[in-house]
């Protein structure tokens, strides 16, 4: 396969970045995306050059760490599916293909194509977490969770935190990831004692963060790989508004 | 977090364009029943019209809540858009829609082209400071105010029918993805993903059926 490849290229965060044009030959169609990139990057090594920055890790689509925009889609044109397992048999032969970093002023950009995505850490570390700081494990089937909230939390806690959704939102907004966070853990007992607290303090730390307002496009939704349905944000905004009323802390 | 803090959240602001949402909805239907009324009969119409005048205080209590849920309305649909605007400093080369539509993408617009048809439709029909054919003065000779023969004679001139349909489809635009909005950010319908997705475009069809009967089927002469 042949294709022309369009990247963005950006030095560092400080730095202005551009769209860079390249020429590549000898791709299989069997190839995985990041296969490809890492053929480009050869060459260009090869030739002296500076490789293209992307991030990566498990290569399986489960770490969520592989994110780049794709021809205008977060993740490439397959539904359901990381970068890293999209395959160039997606492409046509001859194809252009242009790739991008998330944008976001909550993922500044590192360099290339790699953001930083310490937000979404923040916005766990400010209550995406059930505090147990005592006592041994229980045992198993002690408690007992009916086999709708272990499906609804279990869709939930298959976000693997990728940023597609907030790539992809017209908005720039988090909504999907807090809501998947704070999703999996209400569906669950463990989760009610900090239910309220969670779901306030994650918010605040998304506001905080600078992430973008919803305004219902679902783009979240089409592009995450995980399949994470939009009702976890009505569930989260009535948790959210629950929270500064009959909820209150103070 | 108190009530008021909790407005002033991203997750606050879209629950009160929401709750607003839902009471202005709630009057854009009152308003098209009412005016369609015009087919029944000018007795049938004009008496509406003298039983909303004669409720005084009460006519402007309603008229003060309506336009202080517009203003809420508004203020949470600029606190949105602001905060969305600064979320993306550098926009994307390319970005392809894969779920959204022109309605939803359009809604600041449609939105604010809707607030100065409000203004318009006020300064036409209820303080009669524009009144292009004198059909306001002219319903406002005798006592009894024409209002039929207001509505009559000023949707038989083509600018004025042009100005409403239009204004018409606009706001039933608006009210196709801003209905779906409301029922997912209440989670009203959470069972049903399709149902949630399929009310705005359907209460936006029956408002613009409704609504553009009046100004077109006079226009065309099916009532006069």
């Amino acid at each position: 396969m042949k294709i022309t490849l369009h990247a963005w290229r950006q030095k560092d965060a400080n730095s202005p970045g551009g769209m860079q044009t390249r020429e590549v030959d000898g791709i299989s169609k069997d190839m995985s995306f990041l296969e490809m990139l890492d053929k480009v990057n050869e060459d260009i090594i090869n030739e002296g050059g500076e490789p293209i920055a992307f991030d990566h890790d498990c290569r399986e689509g489960i770490c969520g760490t592989c994110s780049m925009m794709i021809n205008g889609q977060a993740h490439g044109p397959d539904g359901g599916t990381t970068t890293c397992q999209l395959h160039m048999r997606s492409f046509q032969d001859g194809d252009a293909i242009h790739i991008e970093p998330w944008r976001s002023r909550a993922f500044p950009v590192v360099r290339d194509l790699v953001v930083d995505r310490s937000s979404f850490d923040r916005i766990v570390q400010a209550g995406g977490f059930v505090s147990a700081n005592t006592g041994g494990c229980q045992d198993a089937n002690s408690q007992l969770v009916p086999k709708v909230s272990s499906d609804l939390a279990m869709d939930a806690a298959a976000c693997i935190g990728c940023g597609a959704c907030v790539a992809s939102c017209p908005n720039g907004s988090a909504m999907l990831f807090v809501a998947a966070k704070i999703g999996h853990l209400a569906n669950l007992p463990q989760g009610q004692p900090e239910r309220y607290s969670r779901a306030r303090s994650m918010v605040k730390q998304m506001d905080a963060e600078g992430f973008g307002a919803c305004s219902n496009h679902y783009e979240c939704e089409a592009s995450c790989p995980k399949d994470i349905p939009v009702t976890f944000i009505s569930d989260m905004n009535r948790d959210v508004l629950k929270a500064s009323t009959c909820h209150s802390d103070k | 977090m108190s009530l008021g803090t909790h407005l002033k959240s991203s997750i606050g602001e879209k629950t009160l364009m929401a709750v607003t949402g839902v009471f202005l909805l709630l009057f854009v239907i009152g308003h098209m029943l009412g005016n369609l009324q015009v087919f029944v009969g000018p007795e049938y119409l004009n008496a509406y019209a003298a039983k909303l005048q004669s409720l005084g205080p009460l006519l402007w209590a309603i008229r003060l809540f309506l336009l202080g849920t517009m203003a809420a309305h508004i203020w949470a649909a600029a606190r949105v858009v602001r905060r969305s605007v600064s979320a993306r400093p550098v926009k994307y080369a390319m970005q392809k829609d894969l779920a959204t539509n022109f309605a939803a993408k359009t809604m600041m617009v449609s939105g604010c082209l809707i607030l100065v048809f409000v203004v318009y439709h006020i300064l036409h029909f209820t303080s009669g400071n524009i009144d292009p054919i004198g059909a306001f003065a002219k319903a406002h000779i005798s006592e009894d105010i024409d209002v039929y023969g207001m509505v009559i004679a000023s949707f038989q001139h083509l600018p004025t029918t042009i100005i409403y349909s239009v204004a018409m489809v606009l706001l039933c635009m608006h009210i196709s993805h801003g209905a779906s909005s409301l029922v997912q950010t209440l989670g009203l319908l959470s069972c049903s993903e399709k149902c949630r997705d399929k009310i705005g475009p359907a209460l936006a069809g029956f408002l613009l059926i409704g609504n553009l009967s009046i100004p077109l089927s006079i226009y065309f002469g099916c009532i006069s």
